[in-house]
């Protein structure tokens, strides 16, 4: 599903340069459940960037679903994410004046589907994160762990074929942290590749594959079955 | 770009962030209600002053004879100079294009017009029947002088409005009724009716009867000819008369003050130039005052995006092309900039009709009004004017990068 060869991105700030992904080789498969783990300025939001086709890269290769990601305009990159990405962030990131159903239908305004259509079917999602009830209300109103199953109703109502998650429990206490790793597996066995950027243990034990960046390239790669084994 | 879906989602944005949506319309309202009430009000000052103008014809050149400050032929300057019915003749007779040529008799002083027991002082101004139509008087009772009360030195008399109203104050059909000339009686054939007021205060008789009534010989005043010609062929007229004149009167052609010429064709040309330059002045103060509107929108809209970075992100990583944030954006600004500026229109035509309505025309103001075609291109320049306001922030909200929504605060 994702192939990732050679990668390398360079930032620069004025005079300065950083070079933060140095040559990142990483191989996900269709239906893994993986965690990206690292300290903070390891490169692992960039390593994000580039899989979510929100930032370009400078060097090496990005095969996403059996197509090469190089160069893309806007539009393409906008119309691949809507497609294939699903989103879910630290911060929920829902729009602060739409209600819980606009939010998740969203991406399907920008799919061009008709409103009264786009609404059922967000309907659909809302219910399937439990939360039918809470449809009409405006994020302000909602919890933490509320407004993170909107947002993962929101990135899963376009059908993407890989979830994205940047620490996604960041901002949740550990019981709602759960619940929505919970989704999160539920989500993957129907099949959707989920990747999960975490700093926490707990978190990344929930998932089936750790790979663990240091310095812009990847360090480990540890199978969670086995850890546990041991 | 007509998909009511597009609309709905903007309409969407506008519902909810009111106060923003208030604050970036009012400057554009008011820019356009500036821009109306300024327009209306160079329009109201132009008809009240034209009005006036109006009152009498346009197309007139008037002859004042003086008195000479240059010695002339052995003759000492203080000359006195006279016209006489021979000067209306022969003005009559030697120029050519005159549409009405009319003299003026006047008297300086006993000027007692009675009726019955209401006695008067008005202007008595003693015509040839032409002058009625130089003076564009509008006939409300009766008839105007004709040629034949010239000829036959009949004694008529038609009389203004106002002086019907102080003589008359019984409600007497003043029409066959006699009234009294310093002593004379006079038959009343008209009442008429002038735009200019103090031109309605008076009373017009034949200038035959009165010269020869009132011992006027030949004596007239000055003279008055119509013609319609273009300002430039109205100054060669002017030196015409003037040359014409001095060799019958025997003065230097060059003596301004023995002959005193009044030019409204000229004078009138003048007055439109300089409406022409009010009305340019008023325009460009109202483009830009909308103009003014215009940047304030652009900066309103500049800070809308910066406050929207995160939104604009979001959308964008969810699917969100440019052009879709660039639409949103510009026709957000379209929509709040057409729909405050038909507000300030509104209000604008509003206030003017207001004015209009309540307020008293006057010599320099009478009824302020935009014309359709006016409010119509500044309608359309409003909806340019928001593309153009919305248009930069729009390609900055473009420029935005999704990866600032992933940033955390």
């Amino acid at each position: 599903m994702i192939q990732l060869k050679n990668i390398h991105k360079t930032y620069y700030i004025g005079q300065n340069s950083l070079h933060v992904l140095k040559g990142v080789d990483m191989h996900i498969e269709k239906g893994e459940m993986i965690s990206i783990m690292g300290s903070s300025g390891s490169g692992k939001s960039t390593l994000l960037n580039v899989i979510g086709i929100l930032d370009n890269y400078d060097d090496g290769e990005f095969i996403l679903d059996g197509k090469l990601i190089r160069d893309l305009n806007e539009t393409q990159a906008a119309k691949l994410r809507n497609k294939t990405l699903g989103f879910v962030f630290q911060s929920f990131n829902l729009i602060t004046f739409k209600n819980a159903l606009e939010n998740v239908a969203l991406p399907l305004y920008y799919q061009g589907v008709k409103r009264k259509k786009r609404n059922i079917i967000a309907m659909e999602y809302l219910d399937k994160v439990g939360l039918r009830d809470w449809a009409n209300h405006l994020p302000s109103e909602l919890s933490g762990g509320q407004k993170q199953r909107v947002a993962i109703a929101r990135a899963l109502i376009a059908k993407p074929k890989v979830i994205l998650a940047d620490e996604p429990t960041g901002a949740l206490d550990s019981q709602t942290s759960l619940e929505v790793m919970d989704m999160l597996r539920e989500v993957n066995q129907t099949g959707i590749t989920v990747i999960i950027v975490t700093h926490e243990h707990d978190i990344s034990m929930l998932t089936d594959r750790i790979i663990r960046i240091r310095d812009g390239v990847i360090g480990e790669n540890i199978i969670v079955e086995k850890l546990n084994q041991n | 770009m007509f998909d009511l879906d597009k609309w709905q989602e903007i309409f969407a944005t506008i519902r909810k962030n009111k106060l923003r949506t208030f604050l970036t319309g009012f400057s554009v309202a008011w820019g356009i209600f500036m821009l109306i009430v300024l327009l209306g009000s160079g329009n109201g000052l132009q008809n009240g002053i034209e009005y006036q103008f109006q009152s009498d014809a346009t197309n007139t050149i008037w002859l004042h004879p003086g008195s000479t400050t240059m010695a002339f032929k052995g003759m000492k300057p203080g000359r006195q100079i006279n016209f006489t019915n021979e000067d209306y003749t022969f003005v009559k007779e030697n120029i050519p294009g005159i549409e009405e040529i009319s003299a003026r008799y006047y008297f300086w002083e006993n000027r007692i017009i009675s009726y019955k027991k209401q006695f008067g002082s008005f202007d008595l101004i003693c015509v040839h029947p032409d002058m009625q139509v130089i003076e564009k008087i509008v006939i409300d009772q009766g008839r105007l002088l004709n040629q034949v009360d010239q000829q036959r030195n009949r004694k008529v008399v038609i009389i203004g409005l106002p002086v019907k109203e102080a003589l008359f104050k019984n409600g007497e059909n003043p029409l066959g009724e006699y009234i009294r000339v310093n002593g004379v009686p006079f038959k009343v054939v008209g009442v008429f009716t002038d735009r200019n007021d103090r031109d309605q205060q008076r009373l017009y008789l034949p200038i035959s009867t009165a010269q020869m009534i009132f011992n006027g010989g030949n004596k007239i005043h000055n003279l008055t000819i119509s013609t319609n010609i273009s300002v430039k062929e109205s100054e060669a007229l002017e030196q015409t008369l003037r040359t014409k004149l001095a060799k019958l009167h025997r003065f230097n052609s060059e003596d301004k003050s023995a002959l005193y010429i009044g030019n409204t064709i000229k004078e009138f040309k003048q007055f439109q130039n300089m409406f022409m330059g009010i009305k340019l002045f008023v325009t460009v103060i109202g483009l830009f005052t909308i103009i003014a509107g215009v940047v304030g929108v652009s900066n309103i809209m500049i800070i809308v995006v910066n406050e929207r970075t995160k939104e604009i992100g979001i959308r964008k990583a969810i699917g969100a092309t440019p052009w879709s944030v660039i639409f949103l954006i510009i026709f957000e600004s379209v929509i709040i900039t057409a729909f405050a500026g038909y507000i300030g229109l509104v209000s604008g035509i509003g206030l003017l009709e207001l004015v209009n309505k309540f307020m008293p025309a006057s010599d320099f103001f009478r009824s302020p009004e935009v014309d359709f075609n006016i409010a119509v291109a500044a309608t359309l320049v409003l909806v340019f004017s928001g593309m153009l306001a919305g248009l930069f922030p729009a390609i900055k909200a473009a420029r935005i990068r999704p990866v600032i929504a992933l940033r955390d605060e």
